[in-house]
Formats: C-alpha cells, structure tokens, sequence
C-alpha cells in the first residue's frame, strides 16, 4: 500500500515536469544558431519588455551565457520566470522571422531559460544598490510589477518598503502560475535576486484605503500593485456546496502543499474558457482526476484562451463542452454531484457575439468537482476607496503609459490592477520598470 | 557493404555520364581522390576508400625513417554553431616504416589495378636519398609520385617540406634528382606559403615535373585557449605553428590553382586541393584549371562516404550542362581570370529586393547601412496598412489566439519594409549576400548606355583628353 502511494506520488511529479525542458548547452547553441540577428528585430518590439533578443541570443552563440543573462536581466528582472511563463507563441517567437523562413520560431524561450539558469546555477549577482538618495518609495503588492519597481528603485538609490498582505512575496508569479510552467523554487529564486538589493518586505500587511493614506503621506512616492482578487462568482444556485473550489485557490495548493497531498476530484467540471481554465484542467488531469471536462458558454473559436495554450489543454485529453452555460451545480447531501448546462447559440462565432439559449436543452455533467475559473475581479475594496483616483469601467487603474502616474499625486499604479496591455507577468514587469522611471524622474525633480 | 545491398552502383556509372579521368596517363575512374594525409596512412584505409568509391588516392607521405609525432595535434575553427569551418595540424608525415608501407602498397595496387595510385614522398635534401626512395617505391608497381614540397610545419625545421617548395631553385634541383631515376610521372606538390606560387610552378616544371598539385597547408595558429592561455592546438601548454586546411581554405587554393593553370611557361596538369568538401567545390578546382582533385579535411571530418555525394553532384550537374565527360569542362573558366585593369567600367548592377519573399530580417539595411553605401531605404509600416496591404495576397503570416493577434516580422505594432535606392546603389552583391531567404534579393543589370571601356582603355583615353573623368558615386 505503502509503496503503491509512493509510485502514485511519483507518477504526479513526472506529471508536474516542466513542459518546456532546460536546453543542455550544445542544444542552445544549435538552437542559437538559427537566429539571424535581425536589425531592429521584430521580437524585441514584440516583447513586452524589448530584451534585446538577438543580442542575448549572440552571447549564447559565442559561448557567453552569463553575459546573455545580464543582458536579459537589465531589461527583466524576472528574465527566468518570464523565459518559461511568457505565452511566446504570441508575443517573441510570434513575431520572429524565422516562421516565414523555416516555418518554425527560434525558441527564444527556452534560450532565454538557459542563459537565466547559467547565470543562476554559478549564483551570478549582477546588481548592486544605487548610491543612497534619502528618498523613500511604498510599494503595495509584492507581485512581479511591485518586485521589479521595487528593484529599479534600489538600482537608482531609492529606499523601498513593500507592503504584501500575502505570507509570501513574488505574487501570482510564486502561487498562481501553472506548477509545470514555474517551479514555486524557481520563482522564489528571482524573488530573493530583488530583495538582496536591500528591499524591506513586510510580508501579511494588508493595505486598505486608511493606510494608503498614511503612506501617500509618510513616503515621497507610493506604487500601487495589487493584481486583481479572486475569479468571479458564477451567480448560480449551488456555489456553496461542498466540491465547489475557486480555480486560484485549486491552484495555490499546487504550490503550497506537496503535490501528493493537493485535492483533486474523480470528475471534475472546469467553468471558463481563459487560460486560468485551461491551467486548472490540466492540473487536475495531473493531479490524477479521472476525467476532466471544461465547459464554456461560447465556442471553440470566440474562447480567450491562447491558442497554445489549447492545445496543450486538448492534448492532455482534456474534454471540450462548448456551447454550455452553467445554470446550477447539482447536489446531494451538501456535495457536488454535477453541473447543470443549458447548450447555447452564438450569433457570429466571436466573444462580442450575442449569447442565447436553445430551449429545453439542458443536460447534466456529472462531476465531484466543480471549479470556477472566470475572470479575476479587480480589488475594488481597495481601488475604489481612494479619493479621486482614477478608473476605467473595468475598475482597472488609469495610468499615463510612460510613467505609471495615476491621477493621484505621488501614488503611481502598474501590473494587473492597472490598464496595463496584457495580464501577463512580463506587462507587469514592464509597468513596474516604466513606473520605477516614473517616479525616479519626480523625485529627481523635487529635489532640484 | 551498402553499396551491394541498397542499389548504389559505385563509381557514378549509374549517371550514364563519363567521370573517369586521365592524368598523365594515369586513368582514373573518377576525379575525387584522397590527399596525402592521415585517411591515406595504412593499406586498411586505402582499400575503405576506393570500396567507397574515391578514384584515386596519394599514399600518405613516406620517409626513409618513420617520424615521431607530439600529442595533442589537431585544432579547428568552427563558425557560429557549424563545427570545423577549417582545421590544422601539427602532425608530420608518415608514422609507420618504409617497408610496411611499401608492402601495403604493392598489394593494394595489385587489388585495385583500375584506381589510381600516387605515393607521397619527403626524404633530406640529398640526391642519393631522393634516387634510393624513388627506386624502392616505383617497385611496388604504384602509377605515380607525388614530391612533398609543401609541410609548412617540423619537417622545414630540418630543411624539407617547405623549406624545398619555397625556394624555386631547390624545388628544381630536387625535381631534376627525381626525374634522373623516375619511371612513372611525377607530380610536384606546391606550398601556398610563398608570394608567388607560379614562380615555384615554373621551377618544377623546368625540373622535369609532369604535373603539380596544390595547395598544401597554410602556417596558421588555430587559437589561444581562454582558459589555460595555450595556443591551440596545445602539447604540454606549448604550441607551434601548423598547417591550415578545410573549407575556409578554398577561394585561396582556387586563387593558387587558376595561377598555375593560366601560366603559359607551366602548361602541365593540375591536381586541385585545398577546401574542397561538396562537389561544387571540386567542380570549382577544375574549371580553373585541375584535372583532379584531392580531399582531406572532408574525409577526416565526415568519413569516406562523403565521396557518394562528390559522385552525385558533379554527375547531375554534367547531366544538366550536357556536359558528357570531364574532359568538356576542366579548365573552362581559366580564361574568364582576367586582371582588374581589364574589367568593364561600363557594367552596371543594382540590387532588388522581391517584397513577397522578404521576411523583414533588416539584414540587408543594416549591412548596406552601415557597411555599403547607405542605398536600402527602411520604411516603418503600421500594422493596420500592413493588414490593410496582405489582405489581398492572402499572407500567412497573421494569426490570433485567444485575445490576441500576432504577425511574423512584426513587434511594437509595425512591420519594417525595405527598398533598394537604385540611384545610389554602387552594385557591390553585400545586401544580396547576407539576405537569408534565397531568391530574395536579385542583382541585376542596368543599360548604362555607355561602351565597354577597361581601367587601362579608361586611363589612355583619360590621357589623350578623349574622355571625361568619371565621377566619385554619391556619399551620404
Ligand atoms: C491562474 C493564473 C495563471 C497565470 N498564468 C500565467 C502565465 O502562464 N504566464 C503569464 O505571464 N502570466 C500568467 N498569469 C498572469 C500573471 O500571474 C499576472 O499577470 C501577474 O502576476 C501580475 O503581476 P502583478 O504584480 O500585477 O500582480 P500579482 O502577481 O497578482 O501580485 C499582487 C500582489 O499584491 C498583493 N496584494 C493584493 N492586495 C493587497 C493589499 N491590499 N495590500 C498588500 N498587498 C496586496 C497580493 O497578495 C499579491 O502578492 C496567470 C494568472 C493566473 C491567475
Ligand atoms: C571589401 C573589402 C575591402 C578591403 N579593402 C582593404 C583596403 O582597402 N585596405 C586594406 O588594408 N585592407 C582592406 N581589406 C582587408 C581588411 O582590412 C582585413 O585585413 C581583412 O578583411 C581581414 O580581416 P577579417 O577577415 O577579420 O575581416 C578589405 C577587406 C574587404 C572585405
Ligand atoms: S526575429 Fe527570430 S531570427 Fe530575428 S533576431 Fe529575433 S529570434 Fe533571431
Ligand atoms: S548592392 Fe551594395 S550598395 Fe547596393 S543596395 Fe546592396 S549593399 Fe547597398
Ligand atoms: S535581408 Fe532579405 S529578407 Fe531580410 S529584410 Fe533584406 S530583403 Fe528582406
């Protein structure tokens, strides 16, 4: 029995094995080799962060990992986090040329993963706080926009708090992130890298709008990085029962509790057609549920969900009930038994499409496990309790794209609760570089 | 072996066309032979080699005492993630005993009677060594000679090698020696380590040599290790300078070639070596002048089946040239080496960019750009004219997922198109060199509507008042 569970745990940690593994060194300069070096390279505009991308991917070429891992590093902090949780398809290798060429992408990614591990594995610190400028910076979230504001701000000298009401830091990228994508180590390791720059982390310190106050107050600056709250409620009758997770909470376990120990259904419904459904099926799948089905009110074509990351999802067999609006989740004896569905019909196949029910054509999945995974809700607690700050009608934070500034004076806003391009880890590093210039140029102006 | 069970007849015979050659009058099935050199070292090797299908070979070179080598030995540059873009060596010439090689040889002729068959040889500058050598080795019934005038390393410390092949006097006297005792043709091999090849080309030749054969290797150090500090390759942490061969090597054989082969004092055939690892370069070695041709690194990197693909080759490209034998084509270029002073100032190409092909690298403008003549023309368009633009030609480089849209070739919401300013283009091939996509950047020919006219014709009529200077093209 003993022996039984050992190999059933074991089984779950292959499961959990990196989906996109390290490239040894012979393979990354083979892999190098196909770049062409492109001038003003399409995949450093279309990275969010603009790493010079040939030129990171020439030092690996030559043989110089750790100087590509600096040069990838002095544009994004969480260089290694990014190189395994960007959706690359989409942003770099999208946009690389090589598709037309070979009609494959160099794998940036990877190349990206292997000059940040280099550079790790010999424990490569490459930076050192600025000369002391007496001036002092809050920061509200400890997630990777507030982690790399945090960081640029040590570089030019600013002393940085960070408030985390969390027990630990790196946010989504430490907790939420799929646990085949990152390993919770992993994004631990690039956390430690900011905080060896001298940055004060309290960690279980929740900032509401009274405290905000004080610090708007206390410090010269303030950066607002928060992220969003938990996925939305599906306003159904059956939330409550038993089997009924929260898709963030269904995934933080994979991060916080030997996997072996993480609960998963037999069968298990995931609501949604985002990327966070996509993650918590196949997690479920991984964690050994029997079967796994997502459903989704729209269909294949109108889901938010990367195509990418779709696949992935369907080759891990995975089942699709599109076209299934969730009216109630079916129970007995206060457990999920199943999710009730109505099927529906799309105007045109796309999200903005209008949405209606087919008549009398309700059906039943059965299930033990129901997870919820809509979209995240902003903190509106929080967002909406500061005076005269500005918002869009998603509730996320108006800032100036150049400097992060807000529409309150000193309190600058990047990542997931502001209006930042995309809700991935590497927008929120950038809005935490351009608000760390943001704010490092106010300060400077005071004091001249 | 494969060629039995999988189909292959050996030799190119199943071609329909005539590779075989004949050098001297030595015949050869082919032009592909093996220099002189490590794949030759030992009778085991030789017959591997013809079995594979080589021509011909040249028995590594043989002494009268079999030499001591060092260890480590061999060093090679690789480029950008290709391994062995060239190599060198620090090896001398034969490690095995004069009569081991001598019986080796005898039996592989005798095994092998229609491949060709040279032996290599290097002994001191004495004439009564050089007779004795030539003696025992003729004996064995091989088709020919090959006089090492070329090692540039250890051996011309004791004064052969190319202590001999540089010096036009003694590679005649010590061809002359040769020729007093020799029965079967002698072929003299050249070092590339001299100013002017031809005037060792000449020497040879008026010593009696029947044929001449080069290059041989180039001194070169390899490298510096950059961790030991040691030149590369290292014996002890000490290094020394060595011969240089492989691919990187060739244009300057090529060059060294078409210079014997369009010397009218010389005239005698031309055993092409030097770079040659795809039978575009082989070919290459004989339109400028070589009848055969000799491999080394090739061989020593890729092993003696490589040969298959040199047979291939040249025989599809005989085939779609109607080129019948190889008697129709060597030499055919020799006559297009002309001096620059006789080139036409007249011609005129520019460059072309076929936007369909173009994949929006910006190889071409930043190498025009900043190492040509400033005449690419970069032109930022916005995504939704890009959009706008492939509609039509149905493009393949737009996708969405998810929420998301992307486009091979663009980032922060642009696509970067590229022209050739044709005014200002000068026609000098760099963008079209460094272009990744073949096909994609033409150079072609613009009517200038001027006569032909030569830098010499240019520099007479210049000075008998008849033409105008011709004007500096424009600088930025
Ligand atoms: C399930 C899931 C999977 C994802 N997968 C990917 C992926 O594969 N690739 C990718 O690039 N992105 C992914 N993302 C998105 C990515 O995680 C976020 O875009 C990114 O983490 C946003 O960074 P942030 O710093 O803005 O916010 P967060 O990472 O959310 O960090 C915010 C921090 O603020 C703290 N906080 C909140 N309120 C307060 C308060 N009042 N006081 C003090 N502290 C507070 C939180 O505890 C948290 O630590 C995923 C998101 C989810 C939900
Ligand atoms: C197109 C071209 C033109 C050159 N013209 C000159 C020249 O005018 N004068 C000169 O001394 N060397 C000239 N060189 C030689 C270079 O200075 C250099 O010695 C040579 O290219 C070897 O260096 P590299 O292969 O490392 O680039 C030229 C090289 C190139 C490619
Ligand atoms: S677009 Fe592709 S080929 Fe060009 S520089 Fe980037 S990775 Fe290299
Ligand atoms: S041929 Fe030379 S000058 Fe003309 S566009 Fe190309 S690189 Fe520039
Ligand atoms: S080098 Fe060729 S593919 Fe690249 S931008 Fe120029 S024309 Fe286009």
């Amino acid at each position: 029995m003993a022996s039984e569970a050992r190999s059933k745990s074991r089984e779950i940690e292959t499961n959990f094995a990196d989906v996109h593994p390290p490239l040894t060194g012979d393979e990354a300069v083979a892999e190098a080799s196909r770049c062409l070096f492109c001038y003003d390279a399409p995949c450093q505009r279309a990275c969010p962060t603009h790493i010079d991308i040939p030129g990171f991917i020439r030092q690996i070429l030559h043989r110089n990992p750790i100087g590509s891992a600096r040069t990838i590093l002095d544009s994004n902090i969480f260089g290694g986090s990014c190189a395994r949780v960007c959706p690359t398809e989409v942003l770099c290798e999208g946009a690389c040329v090589d598709n037309t060429l070979l009609k494959a992408p160099v794998q940036i990614g990877r190349l990206q993963r292997h000059a940040c591990d280099t550079a790790h594995d010999v424990s490569m610190k490459f930076y050192t706080p600025g000369p002391s400028t007496k001036k002092r910076v809050a920061i509200i979230g400890a997630g990777p926009a507030g982690l790399t504001c945090a960081h640029e701000l040590r570089k030019r000298g600013h002393d940085v708090v960070i408030y985390e009401a969390g027990k630990v830091a790196g946010g989504l990228n430490t907790l939420g992130i799929a646990a085949y994508k990152i390993t919770t180590d992993f994004a631990m390791t690039e956390v430690n890298r900011v905080l060896a720059m001298g940055v004060v982390l309290r960690l279980n310190s929740p900032v509401d709008g009274r405290k905000l106050a004080t610090l708007l107050g206390e410090f010269d600056a303030v950066f607002l990085a928060i992220g969003l709250g938990r996925t939305a409620p599906l306003g159904i009758p059956g939330e409550k029962l038993k089997g009924v997770w929260e898709s963030l909470e269904f995934i933080f376990q994979t991060h916080t509790k030997p996997l072996a120990k993480c609960k998963v259904g037999k069968h298990v419904v995931v609501v949604g057609g985002g990327n966070t459904a996509m993650d918590a099926a196949n997690a479920a799948i991984k964690l050994g549920a029997k079967r796994v089905t997502i459903a989704y009110r729209r269909d294949r074509d109108a889901m938010p969900a990367f195509e990418h990351e779709y696949e992935y999802t369907s080759g891990n067999s995975v089942h699709f009930e599109w076209n299934a609006r969730p009216v109630r989740i079916v129970g007995k004896d206060g457990k999920a038994v199943g999710l009730r569905c109505i099927r529906t019909k799309l105007s045109k196949s796309r999200r903005d499409a209008k949405l209606t029910d087919i008549p009398k054509s309700e059906f039943t999945i059965p299930a033990d496990m129901v997870i919820k995974a809509l979209g995240q809700e902003p903190l509106v607690d929080l967002v909406g309790a500061i005076p005269k700050l500005k918002l869009n009608k998603k509730h996320r934070i108006v800032i100036d794209p150049d400097t992060g500034a807000t529409s309150v004076q000193k309190l600058f806003a990047g990542g997931d609760c502001a209006l930042v391009p995309m809700e991935e880890v590497v927008s929120a590093v950038q809005s935490g570089k351009i608000a760390a210039a943001g704010i490092d140029a106010m300060l400077s102006e005071v004091k001249r | 072996m494969t060629q039995k069970d999988n189909g292959k007849l050996p030799n190119g015979s199943e071609w329909g066309v005539d590779l075989s050659i004949d050098f001297c009058g030595v015949r050869s099935p082919n032009p592909f032979w093996l220099a002189s050199a490590p794949p030759t070292n030992s009778a085991y090797q030789v017959r591997r080699a013809y079995d594979a299908g080589w021509g011909g070979v040249v028995w590594k070179t043989l002494a009268h005492e079999p030499i001591v080598n060092v260890s480590s030995r061999y060093g090679s540059i690789d480029y950008d993630g290709r391994k062995i873009a060239g190599l060198n060596n620090i090896e001398l010439i034969t490690d095995r005993t004069l009569e081991d090689n001598l019986r080796e040889i005898e039996g592989v002729k005798k095994d092998y009677p229609d491949h060709a068959l040279f032996v290599s040889l290097m002994v001191e500058s004495k004439r009564e060594s050089w007779h004795d050598i030539v003696k025992q080795t003729q004996q064995t019934g091989c088709d020919g000679l090959e006089l090492n005038f070329g090692c540039p390393h250890g051996m011309s410390e004791r004064g052969m090698g190319a202590a001999v092949g540089q010096v036009p006097e003694y590679a005649k006297m010590i061809t002359g020696w040769v020729k007093e005792v020799a029965q079967i043709p002698v072929i003299v091999k050249l070092t590339p380590n001299v100013t002017d090849v031809t005037a060792v080309g000449r020497a040879a030749k008026e010593g009696g040599a029947d044929a001449l054969s080069l290059i041989n290797t180039i001194n070169s150090i390899m490298g510096v290790d950059l961790e030991s500090l040691a030149p590369k390759p290292q014996v002890r942490g000490y290094g020394s300078h060595g011969g240089y061969c492989g691919p990187a090597v060739k244009p300057i054989a090529l060059n060294m070639v078409s210079q014997i082969a369009s010397d009218p004092k010389i005239g005698i055939p031309i055993s092409g070596i030097g770079g040659i690892q795809a039978w575009q370069d082989a070919l290459e070695h004989m339109l400028l002048g070589a009848t055969s041709t000799q491999v080394c690194t090739a061989v020593m990197h890729y092993g003696f089946r490589i040969v298959e693909q040199l047979i291939s080759g040249m025989s599809t490209w005989m085939l779609q040239k109607r080129f019948t034998t190889s008697r129709d084509f060597i030499g055919k270029s020799v006559e297009r080496i002309r001096n620059w002073g006789d080139l036409d100032l007249s011609y005129k190409v520019v460059a072309e960019i076929n936007p369909e092909r173009c994949i929006n690298c910006g190889l071409c403008y930043i190498a025009c750009e900043d190492g040509c003549h400033q005449s690419i023309k970069i032109e930022r368009v916005e995504e939704e004219a890009y959009l706008k633009r492939v509609k039509k030609t149905k493009d393949d480089r737009v996708f969405v997922s998810g929420g998301a849209q992307y486009i091979h070739g663009a980032g922060d919401g642009y696509v970067n198109a590229f022209s050739i300013n044709q005014d200002t283009c000068v026609g000098c091939n760099m963008c079209s060199l460094v272009c990744p996509v073949e096909g994609c950047i033409t150079m072609k020919e613009v009517d200038t509507g001027k006569p032909r006219m030569s830098w010499k014709e240019y520099q007479s009529l210049l000075a008998a008042g008849k033409v105008d200077p011709i004007r500096p093209p424009e600088h930025v």
